[in-house]
């Protein structure tokens, strides 16, 4: 029996932290990992956990982030509770086996404290990692600050772990904004929340002599398609469960999570949408921006994968003018966060106008001015009717103004 | 628990069938000898990971499966990690009880190709040795990526054609030394570490069984003749891999504790290596005139390692 813990109903908690007392109120059974700056403290708080009998686990550590998501895949079709955490080249170096994580059905909880990937090497906070992971069948949930950090991995346990879902399960959270920054958190009690989590209940149990598994089997052009429609499938559909969850978590602790977090958008006319700790800044600008007369709105994206298309559409389409800000470097084309927000407008017959804002790349601060720049920008766009400035811009890059494509009218 | 009686090969390689004979591995494959001992010479349960590699490839093509055991493969790189995490779980759950059956004796158990083993999963299975979790990684070496075609890997021995260390006009095949996987395995303090060959059955059950009663990491490097690759006749399996063994190009031993070296075979009747270099096609080059200093060459490093094994032998050290 692990040790106990004492809790305070207020801790101050930075967001890894945060992130490392819900794996131990899991009491996860493995963790496999290796160390990267910003996400190490929490798998060095599980060690420690583990060294004083808070948790009745095993700390693998291993000698890559391949290594460790390989032995999270062991372990995990071993029948147990598995987490990890990491960041930027660690999870690059994961990358191969995340696929395989997923496409085994094995319902790992990984939080990535999202960092830029190099080159030029960078330790700061931007989204390059995030969107990397964001074909790999993970089902991926962002926090926005430490106590969503908290929370949402209790969730995560729970969604993954559900018989009608099977997935691994990623915990975003932002470098240093978030990871570093002591904040308010209001944990639960060590027995509410393993309560809300319940045991794991394996499905295809490696350790369960009477009835052999193998995993990890070769598919070709006869299979391979069905089996992966079948993952796209679950991930789908894990829409429901998800909800379900969230909504359980608000009975639990009156805190309430969406898939799409709106922010004052019943009304909005121009409205910022964001991922990660971007979305509470843009709040604070249309909160100000209300103040002057300016309908501005925020929507957040709680769950970037399953991609919310329908829920992004529906809270958009009455909006006048949208900007979609991308902190991942967009490679030669629009950022991939715009293009999907797009492709949701475009099902609609109002078709707000959108741009596409890349800034806050290498952990760039992202200032409430910024934002409200941003918004006004929108209201030049709405009241024009048109779109005004560039396409795609950088903002807050230094020296000479950076855009791409205007918009072709009549 | 291990079989005991291994005293009857017919008797012995029917035992407790967990592999199943229905896959697509080439006829006269060395490989399926090879996993097969291993199955048969325990009745533990086993846990068992594979990396990629002809052996993966062959046996587990959706919807069948020849295991008849717990089975996992994540990647061409990692199966020492994966099975270092099924054991890590157990111990977990050992502690806390939540095992099916909390008393079932369980064995872990990697295999690897010498490509996944020599080169790519090098770090992989370094990592989960110095880590010293309790279980064997079997490498089956037959000196090239066979499932791909057969192209070099750091287990080609010098002279050997392949499809990207080619002989030509004006190259001999490959020019580097295999690497020495047993040395370096020694080296990282194993408590068992040996190279064992499938011709010598009986010691080659003897030194599995060693390995998965031992507690902790434990190697063995076994040679496994691939009749595509080295282009001999698929007949001829266990006819070349005695040639391996009576030339010395593959010497059989085991090493205890990083240092006690047990030589577990010695020819009555040492062959000149190129008895063993003739009878295969990946050698055929090395028989022109020109070519004659790497049969030299060749021979020379089989008689110093066999020395230095002899002294080692000796000098326990
Ligand atoms: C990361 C990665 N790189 C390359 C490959 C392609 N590949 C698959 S098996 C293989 C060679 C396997 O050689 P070996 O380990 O010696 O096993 P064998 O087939 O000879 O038994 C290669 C190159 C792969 N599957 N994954
Ligand atoms: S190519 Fe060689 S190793 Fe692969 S199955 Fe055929 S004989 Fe075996
Ligand atoms: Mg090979």
């Amino acid at each position: 029996m692990a040790e106990k813990f004492d809790l305070n109903e207020r801790e101050v908690w930075d967001g890894n932290y945060a992130a490392s007392q819900a794996l131990r109120q899991a009491q996860v059974d493995v963790v496999a990992a290796y160390p990267i700056t910003p996400s190490t403290p929490i798998v060095e708080n599980y060690g420690a956990y583990v060294a004083n009998g808070y948790i009745d686990g095993e700390f693998v550590m291993v000698e890559s982030e391949h290594a460790a998501m390989s032995g999270c895949v062991g372990a995990s079709a071993a029948g147990g509770r598995v987490a990890t955490a990491t960041s930027s080249q660690g999870f690059a170096l994961m990358v191969e086996v995340l696929y395989q994580a997923s496409g085994m059905r094995l319902p790992i909880v990984l939080t990535v404290v999202n960092r830029a990937l190099a080159s030029p090497l960078n330790v700061r906070g931007d989204h390059g990692d995030m969107y990397l992971g964001r074909d790999s069948g993970w089902i991926q949930i962002d926090a926005f600050n430490a106590q969503e950090a908290y929370d949402l991995t209790l969730c995560a346990f729970k969604i993954g772990e559900n018989h009608d879902v099977r997935l691994p399960v990623m915990v975003h959270q932002d470098g240093f904004i978030t990871s570093h920054t002591a904040q308010n958190v209001y944990p639960l009690s060590d027995e509410k929340a393993y309560g809300f989590i319940g045991d794991i209940v394996p499905v295809d149990d490696m350790l369960d002599f009477s009835r052999p598994v193998t995993y990890g089997a070769q598919t070709e052009e006869d299979w391979h398609f069905e089996h992966k429609a079948k993952q796209h499938k679950a991930l789908m559909d894990s829409r429901t469960v998800i909800d379900d969850v969230f909504a359980e978590f608000e009975k639990l602790t009156g805190r309430k999570y969406n898939r799409v977090e709106g922010y004052d958008m019943d009304d909005a006319e121009v409205v910022i949408v964001a991922l990660g700790t971007t979305v509470e800044t843009a709040r604070v600008a249309a909160q100000e921006l209300r103040e002057e007369g300016v309908k501005a709105g925020v929507v957040g994206i709680r769950v970037f994968r399953p991609f919310p298309f329908d829920q992004v559409r529906d809270m958009l389409e009455n909006a006048k003018s949208i900007a979609v800000l991308d902190r991942s470097s967009p490679g030669g084309a629009m950022g991939a966060f715009f293009n999907e927000v797009s492709a949701a407008l475009y099902t609609t017959p109002n078709r707000p106008l959108i741009t596409n804002y890349i800034y806050g790349l290498g952990g760039r601060d992202f200032s409430v001015a910024e934002a409200k720049r941003i918004f006004l920008e929108q209201k030049a766009n709405a009241d024009a009717g048109h779109i005004t400035t560039d396409i795609q811009q950088f903002s807050g890059l230094r020296g000479p103004h950076l855009g791409y494509f205007q918009t072709k009218r009549s | 628990m291990a079989i005991t009686s291994i005293k009857n090969l017919k008797e012995f390689s029917t035992n407790n069938d967990r592999f199943e004979g229905a896959h697509t591995l080439c006829p006269g494959c060395a490989h399926s000898m090879i996993v097969r001992e291993l199955m048969n010479c325990t009745d533990d349960n086993l846990v068992i990971a594979s990396n990629t590699g002809c052996l993966e490839v062959s046996t587990a093509v959706y919807p069948f499966t020849s295991w008849d055991t717990s089975w996992i493969h994540i990647g061409f790189e990692n199966a020492a990690t994966a099975v270092s995490g099924a054991e890590a779980m157990f111990k977990a759950r050992k502690k806390k009880g939540t095992l099916k059956d909390n008393d079932a004796s369980v064995k872990f158990v990697a295999f690897g190709g010498d490509g996944s083993t020599y080169d790519i999963g090098f770090q992989w299975l370094s990592g989960a040795m110095e880590r010293g979790h309790d279980f064997t990684y079997i490498c089956l070496d037959n000196e090239n990526y066979a499932n791909t075609g057969g192209q070099r890997s750091s287990a080609t021995p010098i002279g050997a054609h392949t499809s990207t260390a080619q002989a030509g006009t004006h190259s001999y095949g490959k020019k580097q030394k295999k690497k020495d996987i047993v040395a370096i395995m020694a080296a990282h303090d194993a408590p068992y570490v040996a190279q064992l060959a499938p011709n010598k059955w009986k010691s080659m059950a003897k030194g599995f069984q060693k390995a998965l009663e031992t507690e902790g990491p434990c190697f063995i490097n076994t040679v496994s003749p691939c009749c595509t690759e080295w282009k001999f006749d698929p007949k001829d399996t266990i006819n070349i891999t005695d040639l391996a063994t009576d030339t010395l190009m593959f010497p059989i031993y085991e090493i205890i504790n990083g240092h006690e070296l047990n030589i577990l075979y010695r020819p009555k009747n040492v062959l000149p290596v190129e008895e063993y270099l003739a009878a295969q096609g990946r050698y055929k080059h090395l028989f022109k005139p020109e070519n004659k200093h790497v049969i030299e060459e060749i021979q020379k490093n089989i008689n110093e390692y066999w020395e230095m094994l002899q002294r080692r032998e000796e000098a326990r050290v």
